[in-house]
């Protein structure tokens, strides 16, 4: 499945789309764009409801939607290093 | 320090005003991402992994007690009370708002400072020797010329699209802490046969992906012609410069390209055609930007003495003092490198406290270092023991500096968008196994960086041990590389073989540390046995 | 095409510009379009019959271009120096203090952006070549030492 990210414009908050004009905060949100993808970011980037956006590669997991690279389960969770800030804190963010 | 007067101040409060703009333009979507990023990215303004990141400029890595401050409210108000400082002795904040950035840049010019040209193709802030005005050790100053510098390179019309980033250091002794020979321009002051004070060019030095050391173009350049210099060298550079291909756009490409000889040719053409000009401000004006610097009003009765009694405190005066000019006093070293921890991220509180203790203890002067510490430049011995045990009581007495412990490692994939592995859990797994300070103590000076992509920003090139840390089919995978140096005997390290694991790599290290302690002979530091013995018996170790 | 936007009392010229190569290679032009790789320094014997110099811009971050007008101004050219091309409001301010005094951008610019944008800065902190009107502001450090 291919799932959609990007920042929030205003406040950089990154952000997964969940169909149609919604984003939300949480990659459990996602939904799958399937081959849609560019048509979409471009709709949405020009309604500046995403900025910096792009296609993840991903895959259905028991918890939900789950990007495939470390990069986005990274992007998704928060920095590893900080779980205190953490946005997702159930992801893991090595491909097991 | 110095001092804005009402021109400089006029000049960062008009880039202020620009930016609110710039940034009201792109909410309203008058402008697209394209058109905003290079301006954004000309305030510090990137948009990373999980927010936009700000970037705050550090002048030559000095600040006073006010702007560190400024700088824990920053983190405390618009972040989340963290800032992490630089190998560029700046200072970044991993969470802005867009929205909030005029703000902050407004609240950063009530007190001297701004993100100008912190980021995007254009002169960088412009770094020097942590130390400066207090080493013994220094033949002057750096900081009036990195100043006059600063000046010269904020908004200039000439070179702000320039082929890819340019970065800038000025040192003004033997001992280089600054990197200097790592940089695009290295500038290192000295003295001709008749005793004027002038300056040493080094040009195309570099990290990233194709490491170069500075070769010297020019051996002495006068106090008054130091600008029409800097032009003549980076006009042939953004005339010439790569722009087909972005990995090979430094200056340090082009140098190797053409061969020193030719871009030094170049240049001094080019200088001879900028002397006729009349563009290098007079040298009143460098005597005027001097006068800010001069020594603070230090106790000339203070005593050499210090009680040591207390072994702890013995530990950290060892390790994390430095000789001062001035008998009596001492330069101080904090670490933010303590085990477990990120590199270089300090909280609110403890900025704060720093700010409070420069004040009480050094002149209301701090410094930021490229190793991503912070320094009083000016503590009075017997003041030691106090600002040790209340550093302490803050978590900032980590007594480790220049040990194995004392890393630089730049974000990683926990906040960059360009890593491609992490770097802190590894720093922080290497300090964990080496958490015995004994241990470390008897490893001596050991320079290990960490950088969690070919960018190099962790300075992997320049560690005695080096660590790179790359994507092999979607995994984290660490290269380790030994024998490079950023200090006065810059060297590039070396690869060692094929990559390790996470927990392999912390292995690694500890291996040829154990090789280091069966074959060094005495005095010997780890480089140095490097350096004697090669990489074969390290390799042994590793993969035999 | 969008109109010529000039930066002084000057009014734009419309002598029509050629490439360089058919510059050099003609006696009569008096106009002349400098792209980025190209070395401006091949127009200096030629400047006394050159009453206009087009430099482009074919992407706003390649920042060759300024450094050609610089060199022109610096030699004297006294006549219209134009930037065309991707040429946006927030590299205006520049271009004018790197010698140029029109613009013709690919994307209309709007009049009152271009006002806010070349009057932004009180002060300025480089000379530049001395040789134009507009683009010879005294820098910071002379006011400072007058």
């Amino acid at each position: 499945m291919n799932l959609l990210t990007g920042n929030d414009l205003k406040t950089g908050d990154v952000i997964w789309w969940a169909g149609h004009e919604n984003w939300s905060l949480h990659v459990a949100d996602a939904a799958d764009a399937g081959d849609k993808g560019e048509t979409i970011l471009a709709r949405e980037e020009e309604a500046r409801r995403v900025n910096a956006s792009y296609i993840v590669a991903a895959e259905m997991t028991d918890k939900g939607p789950m990007p495939l690279h470390i990069k986005e389960r990274v992007r998704a969770s928060g920095p590893t290093v900080r779980s205190d800030l953490a946005i997702n804190t159930d992801i893991s963010i090595v491909n097991v | 320090m110095y001092k804005y007067d009402q021109y400089d101040q006029a000049m960062v409060d008009a880039r202020v005003e620009e930016f609110r703009d710039q940034t009201r333009r792109r909410l309203a979507g008058e402008l697209t991402e394209d058109q905003f990023k290079p301006l954004r990215l000309m305030n510090g303004l990137y948009l990373q992994l999980h927010a936009y990141m700000l970037r705050v400029a550090i002048p030559y890595g000095t600040l006073n007690s006010e702007q560190m401050k400024m700088l824990g409210h920053i983190a405390r108000k618009y972040d989340r009370g963290y800032g992490h400082f630089t190998t560029r002795q700046n200072i970044q904040y991993n969470w802005i708002k867009l929205e909030d950035a005029p703000d902050i840049l407004a609240d950063l010019a009530t007190v001297e400072m701004h993100a100008i040209q912190t980021s995007g193709n254009c002169i960088r802030n412009i770094s020097s020797d942590q130390f400066a005005g207090a080493a013994a050790d220094e033949i002057a100053d750096p900081r009036p010329w990195a100043e006059l510098l600063r000046q010269w390179s904020s908004f200039h019309p000439e070179f702000s699209y320039l082929p890819r980033k340019f970065k800038i250091a000025v040192i003004a002794s033997d001992e280089d802490r600054a990197a200097m020979r790592l940089h695009d321009i290295g500038i290192q002051l000295i003295h001709n046969d008749t005793g004027e004070l002038g300056a040493k060019f080094f040009v195309g030095g570099g990290m990233g992906r194709t490491p170069m050391i500075g070769p010297e173009i020019r051996d002495f350049v006068p106090a008054d012609e130091l600008i029409h210099y800097a032009e003549a060298c980076l006009r042939v550079y953004n005339r010439y410069g790569r722009r087909d291909n972005k990995y090979k756009a430094r200056i340090k490409i082009l140098v190797h390209e053409l061969g020193t000889e030719e871009y030094t040719r170049q240049v001094e053409e080019e200088f001879a055609h900028m002397k006729t000009l009349g563009l290098n401000p007079p040298l009143a004006e460098l005597a005027r930007i001097t006068e800010f610097f001069h020594d603070p009003a230090y106790d000339t009765r203070a005593s050499d003495e210090l009680d040591l009694t207390d072994p702890d405190f013995r530990i950290w005066v060892e390790q994390n003092t430095h000789p001062h000019k001035q008998a009596g006093y001492a330069i101080a070293n904090i670490s933010l490198k303590p085990t477990g921890g990120i590199p270089g991220d300090a909280s609110a509180d403890q900025i704060d406290l720093m700010a409070d203790l420069a004040k009480q203890y050094s002149f209301d002067e701090l410094r930021v270092t490229h190793a991503q510490n912070i320094v009083l430049p000016h503590v009075k011995k017997s003041d030691l023991y106090a600002l040790w045990q209340k550093l302490d009581e803050a978590g900032l007495a980590p007594p480790n500096l220049d040990l194995i412990s004392d890393m630089i490692a730049c974000p990683g994939l926990d906040y960059c968008s360009l890593a491609n592995a992490r770097s802190i859990p590894v720093a922080q797994k290497i300090g964990e196994r080496f958490a015995d300070i004994g241990r470390q103590k008897e490893l001596g000076e050991l320079k290990l960086k960490i950088s969690g992509c070919i960018n190099a920003c962790g300075h992997h090139h320049a560690g005695h041990i080096g660590i790179l840390g790359v994507d092999r089919k979607g995994v984290e995978n660490y290269q380790l590389s030994l024998g490079g140096s950023g200090a006065e005997d810059v060297s590039l390290a070396k690869i060692t073989g094929p990559g390790f694991d996470e927990d392999g790599i912390v292995d690694a290290v500890e291996k040829v540390t154990d090789v280091y302690l069966r074959d060094r002979t005495d005095g010997e530091r780890f480089v140095d046995t490097y350096r004697r013995i090669g990489m074969a018996p390290f390799k042994e170790a590793l993969y035999g | 095409m969008n109109k010529t936007i000039t930066f002084n009392d000057r009014s734009a010229s419309d002598a029509a510009a050629v490439s360089l190569e058919g510059f050099l290679g003609a006696s009569n032009a008096t106009a002349v379009r400098i792209e980025p790789g190209e070395d401006v320094r091949e127009l200096l014997p030629h400047l006394e019959r050159l009453a206009l110099v087009e430099v482009n811009f074919p992407v706003f971050g390649d920042g060759r271009g300024y450094s050609a007008a610089q060199i022109l101004r610096e030699h004297g050219f006294a006549g219209e120096l134009r930037a065309i091309g991707d040429v946006l409001v927030d590299q205006l301010a520049y271009m004018l203090r790197c010698g140029f005094d029109s613009a013709r951008a690919d994307q209309p610019l709007n009049e009152q952006a271009v006002q806010d944008a070349l009057n932004r800065y009180p002060q300025v902190y480089q000379k530049t070549s001395g040789t134009s009107p507009i683009s010879g502001r005294r820098p910071i450090w002379e006011i400072r030492h007058e």
